[in-house]
Formats: structure tokens, sequence, C-alpha cells
């Protein structure tokens, strides 16, 4: 448990990261857009477990707190594209652009 | 004639040299003049009089509108002549539908009155054939309205010829004054420091001394017989007011220019004059053809101007002094070199603005223009003051041109070239004004002529001989077209008043008129002993002088030919131009007055001569012609002393010797011995065989052949004809040479300006508008954008804290 | 330097996790990309356990792979994403520009974190100091009792969040009625 290298974890941890932006710029879907979000947030948990050691308790603790509102932030983003797809038969983001210039 | 002025002069040296020192100007009795600012502010306060009463009149001829959109005003309430808002302009707007020469529709009409009906039912149709002078058209008597006159019309007629009445008296009271003290030093008083930077100093300063108070005497003199004879000529008119405002500050203008004691204070006049001039000629401004005579006055005038102003310059700059008396010093002085390129220079500039002020070639071409305004106007801008500034400036600088031998050679060629071109013009034009304006250009010439030649004294002797009967003969034909276009108006014939085919055997009908014009017309043929022969015949003479070898011009060379060959071709060409001068004045005075009637039937029962105020300044004009040039005469004339007011011959040249001697002394001083030329018996016959043979060849060429009215006589046969009628086609050629080049260089700079000035504005505009597209572009309404967007600014925030 | 067993069991699972999340941006089927994300969640669990994290990393396998992607699942299937799905990744410019946009996070992170990582805690609390603490209270203990003492207001707020999350969630996606 306390010989993998901090540095690892964190590398880990920003690939992951980088992946879900990515992903948050090339996908149009919006259910998958989320996941990708999601994505991100597993890789910030990832990188306050990897320090808590160091850092205290505290880190874990926020993780856990991260992932209870990762929970209602999904509830009441997925409620949101249901009411949307009612409207638009559609959640490709391409449609909705009316920010449009 | 000319030899015993110099003889005369020489003795009067003679006498005053022994006891006062030669060279320099010396004082005789004090000279008080009595107000002299008078004669310069009565006719300044007369404009202001007389433009508050335009003003007034106009405002009263706004037609009353009732209050727009009001619906509780109670229309019944307004007179009957308002309250159809349109009614009174539409009255009157119907006397000259859409017609163009009725100019002075909308002013001074009381909109009370009501209209005339005879005016509502007038057609306009009797201006519509106008031959080639429908500018020309002077009063419209006929098209006022009835009833009363307003104050606003009556009271020019009192105030405007009452101030020049004044000031003519307090003139008259300063030349008596001056008479009596013989003063030989001008009489300056500046009145305020107008302008003082640097070295330079000029005040607002009059100057007295003979030619001024000579000048003045004319100016007001002239001007109060004109201001009458335009009370009855224009009181018909709507712009009354308006055109006695115009006249009085013209004429306080001019006294303005030969009053000044400076340049600068003589510039004022100057301008003014030419501003007076536009504002009066295009008086009937509403006809496009009137404005466009006063614009081409103006603006001709205006290169005219910037030559007086160069040279205004040049003298500052090298002499140091803008007033007269200051310049005649230094010049005298010797400060710049005599015949040398700077005096020359300045000479002509001065020259270049006499030439536009007093219509001399090339800057003449407004003068024949000029006539689209009304007859006194003519009179007394166009023949007897404005015109006549030029002269007066030479001979006010007689200083300068004494030191530039050539400039004078060159203002003599000019002017005597300029008699010669217009007498030809005048041969073959059928307007009477058109004749009497060339007629005046070329007695320009004239007057050019003797003051180039130094004969200043002469050609002032002519211009004041020319304002008497050359204004004569305007208002003669001022009278001639005001009873022509009154019987021509009464049958609403459609023929040009002004024409003289339609005129013939005037003198039945015009009997003062004809006797008047008849005796200005013997003056200025030259026939003895009527006013013009003897300034006509000085100025000859001083030509014949010259080429003998009697003028300090004599013996200078210029262009590689001596003064004396060019004063003899100007002597030669004077007289052909005052041969043709009495024979276009015979042609003129053949086919108006005499001869059977062309104008109609029915027109010439209203014939017929107007009130006193027409015929009064033409008597006493006509008599100044018979006896004007008597003030001038030579000693040894039998019986002038008796005559003449002075008790002495050839009074205006002692009389306008202290100002004049400066000049007449430069050049003498740097000529080489002039010898004394025997007085000769042939030219006085010469000029006399001139101009009686002048009016005989007209009478016998002319009277013989019967003339047709202008619808059936031809206006020329045959080439010359065409030509001298077209006034040898010198507009035409301006208009190529000079208006189109400049129109074309106008419109490739308005080019220039629409297409690359504005190109490169309009393309920061399109610039700043495509980036902004550009730009805009960024905002796609995509979420997806918004976080890449979102992640590049973090990274660079972040980023750029970790690379510092 | 010696690879001990624990390092090759992270190396295994470090690639799972990234493989799993790659493959998760680049399927088209939604479902598809909802079970590799799954498959992603459990690579990082099983992350947290080596990294001496047992209850965090339950945790993520109950709610995270067990509750939020059901609900995810349950709402692709709702919306009928799972059929007739047309391709819904952007252009090649975009593709491009993500993936230097990625590459750049990394470089950036790696520079940042190459170098010394602050240790507020000095390196003598090192995982020795996480190992005393859940001897003494458990692992669960080891964040429940900081939970309850320390952060208590966040546990109580984090509360009434799920419960207003639930009633939003209700109120926007129910129907008219």
């Amino acid at each position: 448990m306390n010989d993998i290298p901090l540095s690892y974890s964190l590398a880990l941890s920003a690939i992951l990261f980088a992946i879900g932006v990515a992903g948050v710029v090339v996908r149009r879907n919006a259910i998958v857009l989320f996941m990708c979000v999601e994505l991100m947030l597993n890789a910030v948990n990832l990188a306050f477990v990897a320090l808590s050691p160091y850092a205290g308790v505290q880190g874990q603790v926020f993780v856990f707190f991260v992932i209870a509102v990762a929970a209602a932030e999904a509830a009441v983003g997925l409620a949101i594209m249901i009411a949307v797809f009612r409207h638009r038969e559609s959640l490709d983001m391409k449609n909705f652009s009316l920010l449009r210039w | 004639m000319l030899l015993l002025q110099e003889a005369a002069s020489a003795a009067v040296h003679a006498a005053g040299a022994a006891e006062f020192p030669p060279g320099k100007p010396w004082l005789g009795t004090e000279f008080h003049p009595v107000m002299p600012w008078l004669i310069v502010a009565l006719p300044l306060l007369g404009f202001v009089l007389n433009g508050a009463l335009s003003i007034i009149a106009a405002r009263r001829a706004l037609p009353k509108l009732p209050p727009v959109g009001d619906p509780s005003y109670d229309h019944h309430d307004d007179e009957p002549a308002v309250a159809h808002a349109a009614a009174p302009a539409h009255a009157y707007a119907s006397v000259g539908a859409g017609d163009a020469s009725e100019p002075s529709e909308q002013e001074g009409h009381d909109a009370g009155t009501a209209p005339h009906p005879v005016d509502a039912a007038h057609a306009h149709d009797v201006h519509d054939a106008h031959g080639h002078d429908d500018h020309a058209h002077d009063a419209h008597d006929d098209h006022a309205p009835a009833g009363p006159k307003p104050f606003t019309h009556l009271l020019p007629s009192f105030i405007a010829p009452g101030v020049m009445l004044a000031a003519f008296g307090v003139a008259v009271a300063n030349f008596l004054r001056m008479k009596a003290a013989a003063p030989h030093a001008p009489w300056v008083h500046s009145y305020w420091d107008w302008m003082s930077v640097g070295d330079l100093h000029v005040g607002a300063a009059l100057q007295l001394d003979q030619l001024s108070i000579l000048m003045a005497l004319v100016v007001t003199g002239v001007g109060a017989l004109i201001h009458v004879f335009s009370v009855g000529y224009m009181k018909e008119d709507p712009g009354y007011p308006r055109y006695m405002a115009y006249l009085n500050l013209f004429c306080f203008f001019m006294l303005t220019l030969v009053l000044g004691a400076s340049y600068p204070v003589m510039f004022v006049g100057w301008e003014g004059v030419g501003l007076c001039s536009y504002l009066l000629i295009g008086f009937w401004f509403k006809e496009k053809a009137n404005a466009d005579a006063g614009k081409k006055a103006f603006i001709v005038n205006r290169i005219g101007d910037f030559g007086f102003l160069v040279a205004m310059f040049l003298l500052f700059w090298n002499v140091g002094a803008l007033d007269f008396v200051g310049v005649n010093e230094a010049l005298e002085g010797s400060i710049l070199p005599f015949a040398g390129p700077v005096i020359t220079w300045i000479a002509l500039f001065f020259f270049l603005g006499a030439c536009g002020k007093s219509a001399q070639i090339p800057l003449y071409t407004w003068l024949p223009d000029a006539m689209a305004g009304p007859t006194p106007v003519s009179a007394l801008i166009h023949a007897a003051t404005m015109v006549t500034a030029g002269v007066y400036l030479v001979a006010r600088s007689n200083v300068i041109f004494g030191l530039a031998p050539a400039a004078a050679l060159v203002v003599a060629i000019v002017g005597a070239l300029t008699a010669l071109f217009a007498a030809s013009i005048g041969l073959k034009q059928w307007d009477i004004k058109k004749v009497l304006a060339y007629s005046t250009v070329s007695q320009l010439g004239f007057m050019f002529a003797a003051v180039g030649m130094g004969a200043y004294a002469s050609g002032i002797f002519h211009l004041m001989t020319h304002a008497f009967f050359k204004a004569c003969l305007f208002l003669g034909s001022g009278a001639v077209i005001h009873a022509m276009h009154h019987a021509l108006h009464s049958t609403h014939k459609p023929a040009d008043a002004q024409d003289m085919r339609n005129m013939g055997g005037l003198r039945k009908y015009l009997p003062i008129t004809f006797v008047t014009m008849a005796v200005s017309t013997l003056a200025i043929a030259g026939v003895p002993p009527f006013a013009g022969f003897f300034s006509k015949d000085e100025i000859v003479g001083a030509a014949w002088h010259g080429a003998a070898g009697g003028s300090p011009l004599s013996e200078f060379v210029f262009a590689g030919i001596p003064g004396s060959r060019w004063m003899l071709a100007i002597g030669v060409v004077l007289s052909i131009a005052a041969f043709m001068t009495a024979f276009y004045m015979g042609r003129m005075m053949l086919y108006t007055f005499f001869g059977a009637n062309r104008t109609g039937d029915e027109e010439r029962k209203h014939l017929h001569e107007r009130d006193w105020t027409l015929k009064l300044p033409l008597i006493v004009l006509g008599l100044l012609a018979v006896v004007g040039g008597l003030v001038n005469v030579e000693e040894n004339v039998p019986l002038v002393k008796s005559f003449n007011f002075f008790h002495q011959g050839e009074a205006l040249h002692r009389w306008l010797d202290p100002v004049v001697e400066p000049g007449v002394r430069a050049a003498a001083e740097h000529a080489r011995h002039i010898p004394p030329v025997d007085p000769e018996w042939w030219p006085i016959a010469l000029a006399v065989a001139i101009g009686l043979g002048g009016l005989a060849l007209a009478w016998v060429l002319l009277s013989r052949k019967p003339l047709g009215d202008a619808a059936t006589e031809p206006a020329y046969q045959g080439g010359v004809e065409k030509a001298l009628y077209n006034k040898w086609y010198v507009d035409e050629a301006y208009d190529a040479a000079v208006v189109k080049p400049v129109q074309g260089l106008s419109r490739g700079f308005a080019r220039f300006d629409m297409g690359v000035l504005d190109w490169l504005v309009d393309m920061f505009g399109r610039l700043s508008q495509m980036f902004g597209v550009a730009f805009g572009r960024l905002q796609t309404g995509q979420l997806n954008t918004y976080a890449f967007v979102l992640v590049v600014g973090v990274l660079i925030v972040l980023g750029s804290f970790v690379a510092l | 330097m010696q690879i001990t067993f624990t390092q090759i069991l992270f190396f295994f699972f470090a690639a799972c996790a990234v493989g799993s999340a790659v493959a998760m941006v680049t399927r088209r089927n939604p479902v598809a990309c909802a079970m590799w994300l799954i498959g992603t969640f459990f690579s990082v669990a099983a992350i947290y356990t080596l990294l001496g994290a047992f209850f965090i990393g339950i945790v993520q396998i109950l709610v995270y792979a067990g509750a939020i992607m059901v609900l995810f699942l349950f709402v692709i299937m709702l919306l009928n994403q799972g059929n007739d799905y047309e391709p819904d990744m952007r252009g090649t410019a975009w593709k491009i520009m993500a993936g230097g946009a990625a590459l750049l996070i990394i470089a950036f992170l790696g520079r940042v974190f190459g170098g010394e990582i602050p240790r507020p805690l000095g390196m003598e609390a090192g995982p020795q100091a996480l190992a005393t603490s859940t001897a003494e209270r458990g692992v669960v203990g080891l964040i429940g009792v900081p939970l309850y003492t320390d952060y208590m207001v966040a546990l109580q707020a984090t509360a009434i969040l799920l419960l207003v999350a639930v009633v939003g969630a209700v109120v926007l996606a129910k129907r008219k009625v």
C-alpha cells in the first residue's frame, strides 16, 4: 500500500481527466457527455485519494462528499435531459444552439 | 495740349522752388476739413435705415398662416385675403406662373392688399421672346399690387437720395475749404487703430487731398443724381427698399475706397464695391441669368483682387509701409531702384487688380453681362464709379508707376488695346445697354492709356467727364427702356424692350431723353466744345506728345521697341477706337431716336416720358456733359477764363498737380533730357475730324437702309459681323480654356475623394465588421465548444503561472 | 528498482482504467459507453483499494457503479437511446483539437507534479499515519469518525442536497398531467 509512488497515481489521474475532457469536447449525445463529466470527477477523486496519506484523512472524506454530490447532480441532470427530450425528441447537442450568434 | 500742361507745371515749379525746397511736399495754409467722416458715414446710415426697412417689408410680405393643427382656431376671423393661406402667394404666383423672369414676387408685397385683377390675368408671355438678352429686364412696375404704398416703400425715396445729397453737400463744403486753403500735402486723420501687428500699423484713416476730394465729389454728386433717378425708376419694384439699401452701401464702400488713406483701407472699399456690384447685378436674382451675371462679375473681380493683395504684400515687404504718404516718402527716398524688378512687379500686380475692377483685357467679360442689373445700377457702378476705381488706383500709385516705366507702358498698351477691342464689339450690338457697356470698357481703356503714359491728370479728367456723359447715356437708355417696356407691356407684345431694332423715331415721344442723350453722344464722340472732346483729346495728344519724344517714357525701351514708337502706336490705336466710338454711338442714336418707329402701332400710343425724377438727373448730367470739359481747357482758348469756375486755364491739372507731381517727377528724374516739343495743330484737327467723321459715317451708311424690328431684322450678316456680334467668342474661349479644365479637375478631385478617401474610411468600418463576424463565429451555441474553450482558457491562465 | 506485486497490480488496473475510459469516449452506442464507464469505475475502485482507501473503494462501486450508472442506464432506456443511434461525434477537426487539449493537460499536469510535491504533514505522516488510524478505528471508522465529528455540517448539508436533488428530479421530469 505504501509503495505505489504518488506520481504514478497522479499521472493516472491526469490521464483520466484528459480523456474526460476530450470526451466532453467530442461527443454530441448529452448522456454520453454527462458520462464523460463523471469520468473527470472520478479522475479528481483518484487524485484526492492518492494524496490522502500525505494530506490527511480529509482527502477521503472529501471524496465521499464528491461521490454524494455527483449522485445528486446525476439525478437532476438526467431529469433535465428527460424534460428536454420531451421538447425536442433529440438529445443531440447540435440541436441546442440557441446561444448561437 | 499736354505740352502746355508740362510748361505750366514747370512754371509752377519754378515759382514754388524759389521759396521751398523742391522734391518735398510743402504745406500751404492749414486745411481744416469739416467733418469729412460724414461723407463716408452718411451713406452707411442710409444703408442701415433702408436695410431695416427692407427687412420689415420682407417680413410683412410673408403670408400669414393660421396656426397649424389647432382645431379650435376659428378660421372665420381671418382676413379674407388670408383665410386661404396660399391665396396671396397664389395670386401673385399666377402673375408669373412658372415665369423665371418675375423675380421679386415674394418680397415687399403687402399680404393685406388685394391682388390687382389685371395682374392676376396677366400672361407672362411678354417675357418669352427675349432674343439673346433675356436676362436684361428691368422694372416690373406693372406687377405691383394696387393700393396705398406701405411706409417701407415710401421712406427709402427720401432716405437714400437725402443721404447722398447731404454727403455731397459735405464734400462740396470740404472742397471749397480746400480750394481756399490750397494745401500741398494731404490731410490724413486716423480715426482708430485698425491693425497693429509687428511692424505693420494700419489705421482706419481718411485722406483728403485734391484727388480724393475730386473723386468724392464725382461719386456723391453723380451718385445723388442716380439715386434720384432710381426713385422714379424702381419705386414700383417689390424689392425697392433692398435696392436703395444696396445702393447706399455701394456708395459707402466707394467713398471708403476714394477717401482711404492707405492701401488696406482702399482695399476694404475695393472689395465692398465688388460685393455691392454682385448684389445689385443680381438684384432680380430669381432669374438664373441675372444671378449668373452677378456671380461672374464677382468672380472675375476676385481675380483682380488677388493681384491687389499680392501687390500690397510685395509693397509692405519691400517698402515697409502701406499708407499713401508713407509709401510715397519711402519710394521718393529711393528705397527701391528705378525700373527694378520689384517695383515693376508691384505695379503690374496693382494693374491686375485694376484690370479686374475696371474691366480691361483680360478681365472685362463681366461688364457686358452686368447689364442684367437695373439700369441705374449700370449707370452708377459700371459707368461712373466702380469701374473707375482702377484708374483711381493707378493715379493714386503714380509714384509706383513712375518708378516702373515698363509697367506703365504695359498699362498704356493694354488700355489702348482694350479701347480698340471693345469698340469693335460695340459696332454690332443690338441691345442698347450692351452698346453702352462696351463703350464703357472702351473709354476705360482710354483712361488707362492716359495714366499709363504718365498723364495722370488727363486720365482723371476723362474719368470725370466720362462719369457725366456715360451716366447720362445710361440713365437715358433707362428712360428709353422704361418707356418701351411700358409700351410693349400694355399690349402684351412679346418683344425685347432693350433691342434697338424695336425702337426708332423715339425723339418724338421722349424729347428730353433725346436731347440729353444727343448731347452726351456728342460729348463721347469728341465733338467740341462738349466735355468729352477736351478729355479725350488730351489723352490722344499725350500719345502724340510721347511719340514725338516729349515724355519720360519716350526713351525707355520696352521689348526692344523704344517708348516713342509704342506711344505712336497707342496714338493710332486710340484714334481708331475714337472713330469707332463715334460711329457706334451715332448708330445707337440713329436706330433709337431717328427713322420710323418699329415698336408697333398699338404700342406706340403708350410711349411717353415719365415723371420729373427721371428727367431731372438727365438734364443735370446733360448740362455737365456740355460744360464739364471747360474745367480743364488751356489758357489760350479765348473766353475760357470767364466761363471757368476757377478763373484760370487748365484748372484741373493745376488742382491735381500736388497729388500727381511725385509720380511725374520720379519718371522724369530717370529719363534723359526731354526736348521741348513744339505744339502742333494737327492733333486737334484730327480729333475733331474723327468725332464728326464717325457720326457722319454712321449717318451716311445706316440712315438709308430701312431696318426691321427684332423679329425680322437679322442680327448679323456675314462672318465678321457674326464675330463682332458674338463678342469675338472670348467668353467661349474662357469657358473652354479655364472653366472646363477647372470643372474637370474638380470632378477628378471629387472622384478621388469619393473613390479613394471614402473607400479608405469605409474599409475601416468594413474591417471592423469583418472582425466582428469572424469573432462572432466563436459563439456557436454548442456546449461542447464552450467546454473546450473553458479548458483552453484554464490551461492558458494556469500555464502562464507555471511558465513564469 | 524493484517492482513489487502491488505495483504490478496498480499498472494493470491503471491500464484497465485508461483503456475503459478511451473505449467509453469512442463508442457510438450510449449503452456501450455506459458499460465501459462501469468498467472504468471498477478499475478505479481497485486502485482505491490498492491505495488503502478501502471504504471509498467500496462506496465507489456501490454508489457510482451501482446507483449512478444504473440511473444512467435507466434514462438511456427511457429515452430509447440504445437503438437507432446515429454517429454523434463531432468532426475530425474537433477530434484533433480535443486530442491536442488532452495532451496539453497531461503535459501541464506532468510538469506541475513532476517536481517536488508539498507534503503538509511531513514525510513522517505518510501511509503510516493512515495505517495507524485504520488500526484504531477500523476501515469504516477511518472516514466515519471525522465525518460525524469534524464535518458534521457538511454531512447534513449534503443530506439536504440529496433531498433537494430527489425532489428536483421528480419535479423536472414529471409529465404535465
